[in-house]
């Protein structure tokens, strides 16, 4: 941002100083996540840079904890990874159906009770995960769905469902209703309409929000607490697990490989908003 | 002229208006049963648990099950002096029939949680009953131990009778209900709950404040920022958005430990000694950095949808117009994003008061927060009645902020991303 000529010598210090406090935010929001990245690779045991590693010396990175990852006895992360991938995947396809077609409901403006209805089913989003936790445990156990993958997938829909309902009811919101219309007066049934019309629009929206979907379910620890058996253990709960009892450099490596999977889905989520917005801007 | 020789009719004979309304309620249907399954599965695995919380909340039915006799000879006993014979005679029978049913212990630990000293008694007169003879009941109970003949424990067992209780409600702010049925405070050394709640209240507030002073100035950049480098700069708040909540927090307790950057840092530049590290792990500080940072795009973003919407011509009109840029900006365009500092300090406030995750990791034992406490009571006193009673106390709460958001900002205006 280039300042004019004119402008006074206090307010051009003010905008130095303005810009200094967004490179320090800035610093403050990304610098701790690449801490992980030089300490996974540490050929010593402690979460510390050791003096090798301040000289560059490349005796003192190894790749050590990752073998340990993937190779360590009584490893848990394959199992976890294993459970996490399958509970994502199956959640997310959950929360993708029942959120979309929710949304395709939720954006008719013949919909009654819009308000209170988008509100209640928001509200898994909203409400502490603690009490969340809380609430599906006490069902799951009921129905005997505790220490299940069903009962964690379900758990997952639960609580991925919201993001899907928002993304695909933004998305809907620029969506053109006489385009269906015209499939309609072409002879097009509903189902088919939506197929080869509705979807194909407003798939960047259904995409981003399996993302988030996804994410929310890779990543969520609370309720799986609650929920999990020995054998239905995730890479969150391994995590969580290991953050409180010893901070070891293995979780360094699977952290790093978490940042590079979310790295990935940032960009993935950036390129599908740019191209809906593309694509709504075509069609207003 | 009435109305109805002017009414227009469709193809079929059917008047117009029916017709219409008869296709609107055709369209509502639909519209239903698409939300249908959706509404269903979250009615039903969602919001009748967080009722099922209430219930359990409030219920006391296993003293009340456990002591029908009891209860039922009780209600003629107005509780001034000791009861009359038939009470300790059904006492007697329900007692005998939950040691039949090995069920005694249970008792005990109940009433204790009523009065102190239950515990004792119940074990000897279990001993001693064995050996009880036929009628006059309570001569022999009392001779089992002094404080059966205390008339204060039978009124704390008719303490018991009624199935529901709010007394788990009075525990979660550190009250109780005395013998005479006054609401009081606990000793002041014993109130751990109170302080709970504030800290909380405190912990959440303090974070929002600093997650809204921080995200103004990035969100004011990024809105103003030429698209080419303000996209690149996005990344920078969406990185962290994206990345696992254990994966951050390790990340900090990284930063943070007392042989940690931050510290290596400090003791550089010289602000504290070698051997004088600060703890800034494992205490409220911990707790306040960590939340701050890991919350901080979730401000960000509302604050940057409303600010990208306002146009920087009007920052010029106002300069024109005589305004210094301070005046401008105070005057024009802080006005106008107030409706992103609503949606983001709500927001903001909504996640930090339920958080758990982050205190529980970084914030030792003055960090915590009452979902903390929830958890405890849920793993390790088992205690799920008062666990559930403290969830709800925190989610009304939650749901006022909540709803105040709906309000203001409008649930369907949430952005993500």
């Amino acid at each position: 941002m280039a300042l004019p000529k004119y402008t006074e010598p206090h307010y051009r210090i003010w905008h130095y100083v303005y810009l200094t406090i967004c490179a320090a935010v800035f610093f403050f929001l990304v610098a701790p996540l690449f801490v992980i990245f030089p300490l996974s690779f540490n050929a010593e045991e402690f979460l510390v840079f050791s003096d090798g590693m301040k000289r560059l010396d490349p005796d003192a990175f190894s790749l050590r904890w990752y073998q340990d990852m993937i190779y360590g006895t009584k490893n848990p992360w394959g199992l976890a990874a294993k459970n996490s991938f399958i509970i994502a995947i199956f959640a997310t396809i959950g929360s993708v159906i029942l959120g979309t077609v929710a949304a395709l409901g939720l954006s008719s403006r013949h919909m009654p009770y819009k308000g209170l209805i988008m509100a209640v089913l928001i509200s898994p989003m909203i409400v502490p995960l603690i009490i969340s936790g809380v609430a599906i445990f006490f069902f799951m156990a009921k129905v005997g769905l505790a220490a299940t993958h069903t009962g964690i997938v379900l758990a997952h829909i639960i609580l991925g469902t919201p993001f899907v309902v928002i993304t695909v009811t933004a998305t809907l919101s620029g969506f053109d209703h006489s385009v269906t219309r015209a499939a309609a007066s072409l002879g097009s049934d509903p189902v088919n309409t939506f197929m080869k019309i509705t979807l194909p629009l407003i798939l960047p929206g259904v995409i981003s929000g399996g993302l988030f979907a996804f994410v929310t379910s890779f990543d969520e620890v609370v309720v799986v607490l609650f929920l999990a058996g020995l054998e239905n253990t995730t890479i969150p709960i391994q995590m969580w697990t290991g953050l409180r009892e010893q901070l070891s450099p293995t979780i360094l490596a699977v952290a790093t490989c978490l940042i590079i999977l979310s790295t990935l889905i940032l960009v993935t989520a950036e390129l599908l908003r740019r191209r809906s917005e593309r694509l709504r801007g075509i069609n207003r | 002229m009435s109305s109805e020789t002017k009414q227009i009719l469709t193809t079929d004979g059917i008047p117009l208006e029916v017709s219409l309304k008869k296709a609107e309620k055709k369209n509502k249907i639909k519209a239903f049963l698409l939300v249908a399954p959706l509404l269903l599965f979250i009615i039903i695995t969602y919001v009748f648990p967080i009722g099922d919380m209430l219930m359990r909340s409030v219920d006391d039915k296993m003293v009340t099950e456990m002591l029908p006799k009891t209860f039922k000879s009780m209600e003629k006993w107005d509780g001034q002096d000791l009861p009359p014979e038939e009470v300790f005679e059904a006492f007697y029978f329900d007692f005998q029939k939950l040691i039949e049913e090995e069920r005694e212990g249970k008792l005990s630990t109940q009433l204790n949680y009523t009065k102190n000293g239950f515990k004792s008694i119940i074990k000897k007169l279990r001993r001693k009953s064995k050996s009880f003879e036929e009628g006059n009941y309570k001569e022999q109970i009392m001779s089992v131990h002094r404080r059966w003949a205390d008339v204060e424990y039978w009124r704390a067992i008719k303490r018991r009778a009624p199935a529901y209780t709010y007394q788990k409600y009075l525990k979660g702010v550190d009250m109780y209900e005395n013998e005479k049925g006054e609401i009081i405070n606990v000793p002041e050394d014993r109130r751990v709950h109170r302080i709970l709640w504030m800290r909380t209240l405190e912990i959440a507030f303090f974070v929002t404040v600093f997650c809204f002073l921080m995200a103004y100035p990035i969100a004011h950049l990024l809105a103003t920022l030429p698209m080419k480098y303000s996209n690149l700069l996005m990344i920078c708040v969406l990185l962290p958005f994206w990345t696992s909540l254990l994966v951050r927090t390790a990340s900090w307790m990284i930063l943070l430990q007392q042989q940690g950057i931050v510290n290596d840092f400090f003791v550089m530049i010289g602000l504290v000694s070698d051997d004088n590290r600060l703890e800034m792990m494992f205490n409220k500080t911990g707790s306040y950095v960590a939340m701050t940072q890991i919350l901080l795009p979730f401000m960000v973003l509302p604050l940057y949808s409303v600010m990208k919407t306002i146009s920087p011509s009007l920052m010029r009109a106002g300069k024109s117009l005589g305004g210094t840029p301070f005046v401008a900006f105070w005057k024009v365009y802080f006005p106008l994003t107030i409706p992103g500092i609503g949606a983001g300090c709500l927001l903001v406030f909504i996640l930090a008061i339920g958080y758990y995750i982050t205190p529980a990791l970084v914030g030792g034992a003055s960090g915590t927060l009452i979902s903390n406490q929830i958890a405890f009571h849920m793993k390790s006193t088992l205690d799920w009645s008062f666990a559930s009673a403290m969830g709800l106390m925190l989610l009304s709460g939650v749901l006022v902020i909540y709803w105040l958001y709906n309000k203001l900002v409008g649930i369907d205006n949430i952005k993500l991303g």
